[in-house]
């Protein structure tokens, strides 16, 4: 199976949302499409509760591991906020799938900072016309799988739609993924489909 | 280059992290022993390596032991290798430089991760310096391919240069996932030991015919890399325009192909001993030359010694990461990628600071401290976030086990008076990694320090690895298990002075200290809570504080802990996130109203 696939994507959220296994499995489908392929995360002091970001590049050859401003061709926001965080690195045409899940933050509860109001609104009319900024209740839609772990599938589902690569193949990577979680793959392909059906 | 899952006898394909593909390379070439401290961003490499059963792996308390121990393998025959973070280096700086005058009897690796950006780091140092000051050959890969493939030749230089290898990474090359071709591992293979005292003995007499040994290693590598097999196998000439030639490693090589695709490149695979001969054969052949290196301008200054004209950092900076849009900036008429989204018209996002998480132990004792107002030397681990509001209560933070000597200091500058208004604050794992010595020396010189240890059973900024007090080893087999009283109780301080409290008490907590301060002799208040994320400081599911909100005066007291767990309403009441609460307590003795309960265990 080759199919031809040049894609930077960004995965971002807050700890604990389940970004990295959406970064490992998009490195597998990359592999089962022949291609090269890099994902890179930052470990350490971003623990859970903090922003993260995982870069994810696909092409024939891939150099930097590290996508840059302006150069992202999906951005895969998990978080409402986060979406602002890193709306710097959507390229001209590219995409932006945001999860209406809002996480606050401690200076948030505490008073201390605002979180914005009306931020898909906000992102919208500053884009360019050519970028398409895209809204998905991940959260919800991955609940009606029994279990909120299953949002970084949804949030893919809804990627599928744009990536052009067979929905089997899709399938075969979600099955390799969790291969060690047996368990969890009928949820996680209930949730690609939800996501791909609402994206 | 693209790969191809299927076809017949081509190599299992794995996406490997470039700390999985360093331990992947250790493991194909046979290697026995592995013997490191965690750091990020190295911890990875050791801990894919304890998951190959075949291998003797283990933490040691800090990276001086580990590379000593690796050392003693090596010398008795086997494949040996010790990883740190750039830091660690430092520890363990001390063996490197006489196992580079021995050399090795079994293939010896150091392998060295930098941390350029500063993710999770006390300083940026460039540990290439390490290499020329030990006159030890240093690798550096690019990818997670180059990370397998050089490591397992890392091993075979070592034995065909009689010379410990170094293995330099960096936070993008070791936390990059990208494809490796699996092969099969070579048999572990234990050389025959034989005593050899002018090899093995570095005395003198012995040294001094060693360093001229050592030298002539050095002249040796760098003749053969001018061959066509061998180490010049790690080196790689791209030619293309030869207009701009560009001479780079590691992570920079990556940036430098996206950014300048047409440039001609000479791909250093080994940054120290430099290859004079190809750099000159590469020089000669491009119009202009540059060097572009992340960090100090270490090629460069090499470069130019040799009478090569070249650029380098006056079109980079010394500073952080580099980016492919800074190289191409710099270095070509290229455009820039454009923005979709005008972000300075955006609602500002609000931070995410890093904090200590609901029902961290470390929290109750910095509020403790807090209270106290107390002069705090810090130490490196969770609990440097105690410098971050809203406790503030850590003054000084330089480097593993510094918070003990940094205590002492303050003391004898003071002839004793800082003491009575002065703590330091160490973790667990840090006071066995350093902390130790220095308590030895406090005693020794007749301190009167009060000295912290936040015991959380755990490694736990490095992502929970074990350590000799936790009773568990890197397999999480049980393990012997030192008791940090005795170990206090040891080196000389009283047993009277050593008190062991559970920060979440943080009123006790704070009264033990004051009572420690007091005294003109060494103390040591150990705060015991396991880490809220490993299992013995776990809730069970479904258990957690609950509120009477009858009980409840809107005093706020609760909130002042900035737990995550627990979020001031807006009318000021406190309300709990039970997926988040930990049950700890802290909140429930916070509240002077009786208005806050745990949950039943």
């Amino acid at each position: 199976m080759s199919q031809q696939l040049e894609a930077s994507i960004v995965l971002e959220g807050v700890g604990g949302q389940g970004t990295l296994i959406a970064g490992k499995l998009l490195g597998i489908l990359a592999m089962k499409l022949g291609l090269d392929v890099k994902v890179s995360e930052v470990h350490g002091m971003s623990q859970r509760g903090g922003s993260v970001i995982t870069y994810v590049k696909i092409a024939p050859e891939v150099h930097s591991p590290i996508i840059e401003e302006g150069t992202a061709d999906y951005i895969l926001s998990f978080e409402e906020v986060e979406a602002v965080r890193w709306a710097g690195l959507l390229k001209k045409g590219g995409v932006m799938i945001i999860n209406k899940q809002q996480i606050k933050s401690l200076p948030v509860l505490m008073g201390q900072m605002q979180y914005p109001e009306n931020i898909v609104e906000a992102l919208r009319s500053n884009a360019d016309p050519e970028a398409k900024i895209v809204e998905i209740d991940a959260l919800s839609l991955a609940m009606e799988t029994g279990t909120s772990k299953t949002v970084n599938i949804v949030m893919l589902g809804a990627l599928s739609n744009y990536l052009g690569v067979d929905e089997a193949l899709w399938k075969e990577a979600i099955e390799e993924a969790f291969a060690s979680k047996p368990k969890t793959i009928p949820g996680n392909l209930s949730a690609f489909e939800k996501g791909r059906a609402n994206g | 280059m693209a790969y191809s899952c299927e076809g017949n006898g081509n190599p299992r394909l794995e996406i490997m992290l470039g700390n999985e593909a360093v331990a992947r390379g250790a493991y194909e070439a046979g290697v026995k022993f592995v013997s490191s401290y965690p750091g990020t961003p190295s911890t990875e490499i050791t801990e894919t390596i304890a998951k190959y059963d075949e291998v003797a792996c283990e933490w040691a308390p800090n990276e001086k032991v580990g590379a000593e121990a690796a050392i003693g393998a090596s010398i008795r025959g086997a494949r040996a290798m010790t990883c740190m973070k750039h830091v660690g280096m430092n520890v363990c700086a001390d063996p490197l430089f006489t196992a580079s005058y021995s050399g090795v009897n079994g293939g010896l690796v150091f392998c060295v991760a930098d941390d350029p950006g500063m993710h999770s780091s006390q300083n940026e140092q460039d540990s290439r310096h390490y290499a020329r000051a030990s006159k030890v050959p240093m690798l550096e890969p690019s990818d997670s391919e180059e990370c397998r493939d050089f490591t397992k030749y890392a091993f075979e230089l070592s034995e065909k240069y009689d010379t410990p290898v170094i293995m330099r990474l960096h936070t993008r090359v070791s936390h990059s996932r990208s494809i490796v071709p699996v092969n099969a591992p070579d048999e572990i293979r234990i050389k025959d030991y034989t005593k050899d005292s002018g090899k093995y003995v570095m005395m003198p007499a012995n040294a001094l015919k060693k360093h001229i040994v050592v030298e002539e290693r050095t002249a040796k590598i760098i003749e053969d890399t001018s061959a066509d097999d061998g180490i010049a196998g790690l080196h790689r000439i791209e030619m293309r325009d030869s207009k701009l030639g560009i001479i780079t490693a590691g992570a920079a090589y990556q940036y430098v192909r996206d950014a300048v695709p047409d440039a001609s490149v000479l791909k250093l695979g080994m940054v120290w001993p430099l290859p004079e001969k190809l750099i000159k054969e590469f020089a000669s052949k491009v119009d202009r030359l540059v060097v572009v290196e992340e960090l100090d301008p270490f090629i460069e200054n090499e470069i130019k010694a040799m009478g090569i004209k070249c650029e380098g950092k006056e079109l980079f900076t010394m500073l952080y990461e580099y980016s492919t849009a800074m190289i191409r900036a710099a270095l070509s008429d290229l455009p820039l990628p454009v923005k979709a989204i005008d972000t300075d018209k955006l609602p500002v996002a609000p931070d995410r600071p890093p904090v200590l998480c609901a029902g961290c132990p470390h929290k109750g004792l910095f509020l403790a401290l807090h209270r106290l107002k107390v002069t705090v030397t810090g130490d490196i681990g969770c609990y440097t976030l105690g410098a971050l509001p809203p406790m503030q209560a850590v003054d000084a933070v330089i480097c593993m086990g510094a918070s003990v000597g940094m205590a002492h200091g303050f003391d004898k500058a003071t002839d004793g008076e800082a003491s009575r208004h002065t703590v330091g604050v160490i973790g667990d794992s840090t006071f066995l990694h350093s902390g130790i010595t220095n308590l030895m020396n406090a005693v020794y010189n007749e301190s009167s320090i009060t000295l912290i240890i936040l015991d959380n059973s755990i490694t736990g900024m490095t992502g929970h690895q074990q350590n000799p007090s936790t009773g568990y080893n890197i397999r999480l087999e049980k393990a012997p298990q030192v008791s940090l009283e005795k170990l206090c109780e040891s080196v000389g301080v009283y047993p009277e002075n050593i008190r062991v409290v559970d920060p979440v008490d943080t009123f006790e907590t704070e009264n033990v200290i004051k009572e420690e301060l007091a005294k003109e002799t060494v103390s040591v208040v150990i705060a015991r809570r396991p880490c809220a994320l490993i299992p013995t400081g776990r809730a069970r599911k479904g258990i957690n504080v609950e509120v009477d909100y009858e009980k409840c005066k809107k005093c706020g007291a609760c909130g002042r802990i900035m737990c995550p767990a627990l979020v001031m309403g807006e009318d000021r009441m406190p309300v709990i996130d039970t997926e988040a609460c930990n049950n700890c307590g802290l909140c429930v003795n916070m509240c002077r109203f009786d208005a806050l309960r745990k949950g039943e265990e």
